[in-house]
């Protein structure tokens, strides 16, 4: 059997791994996929304090990990299609080249 | 069985992940992202959270991952493939990451937490009750918001 702490573990070292690509990387589609780590973690902890603390017919951890996924899904949308707009105007999607409103 | 299947996963997604803020080629770094999401969903099976390892599978492998894919192809610059992929602050992160992964487990490794309840009720039914009933309100908004991001992607987007 599973101890919860053992799915936080993976939830943490999830989030912080998603963390790290989120803050290290140049390329800006690859810090939306840190991101996109770091949600997952997040519901991954939601799941697993529904099933081990609350396991109900609300299922109020798997509700919120609906609108989570459903939030995530937009995000990337919008996100992509920002970085596809930079890229037209600015010719490079490396974080560190966007400086037009640096002081 | 079930703690063997769970080393599965979780070494699955881990691994995964790990490789995907490693690799050096965006489009290799978005295939392990796609073995992380795949080993999520595994470990949303062992959590009896079926409907959710579906929509994972269906949302962020069929959906996320392609789209992540296509914004790789359409703004990859034949450039030097010696040129840095981190920034000059990538020990900064690397050093926030661990000490955050270090401070959430000495907060959550000591207490003690419940073992597994015996049964849950989760069916897609139950959710999709939960949905229309005391969440129909954050199910509508949550319609909004997927319209508005349609549209402002493809405003965005639009040449």
């Amino acid at each position: 059997m599973v101890p919860l702490a053992g799915y936080l573990f993976v939830s943490a070292a999830l989030f912080c791994i998603g963390l790290y690509g989120a803050l290290a990387r140049r390329n800006a589609v690859a810090i939306l996929m840190g991101i996109e780590m770091m949600l997952n973690a997040a519901v991954l902890n939601l799941i697993a304090f529904w099933r081990y603390i609350n396991p109900d017919a609300a299922l109020t951890g798997q509700a919120f990990a609906v609108f989570v996924i459903t939030l995530a899904a937009a995000e990337v949308a919008v996100g992509l299609a920002l970085i596809i707009a930079v890229y037209r105007n600015r010719d490079t999607v490396v974080v560190d080249d966007v400086n037009l409103m640096k002081g | 069985m079930e703690f063997v299947l769970f080393i599965l996963f979780a070494g699955m997604t881990l691994t995964g992940a790990i490789l995907m803020v490693a690799l050096h080629n965006l489009v290799r770094a978005v295939l392990a992202m796609i073995l992380g999401f795949v080993g999520l969903a595994g470990l949303y099976l062992l959590l009896e959270a079926e409907f959710l390892a579906a929509i994972q599978v269906l949302i962020y492998v069929g959906a996320v991952a392609i789209l992540v894919l296509f914004a790789v192809m359409l703004t990859q610059r034949v450039s030097d493939p010696n040129a840095p992929v981190n920034n000059n602050q990538a020990w900064l992160g690397f050093t926030v990451a661990l000490g955050f992964f270090g401070m959430l487990s000495a907060v959550f490794a000591p207490l003690k937490w419940p073992s597994l309840p015996e049964q849950s009720v989760s069916t897609v039914e139950n959710l999709g009750k939960q949905l229309i009933g005391p969440y129909a309100v954050p199910f509508e908004a949550a319609s909004v918001v997927l319209l508005v991001a349609l549209l402002g992607a493809i405003i965005l987007a639009r040449e």
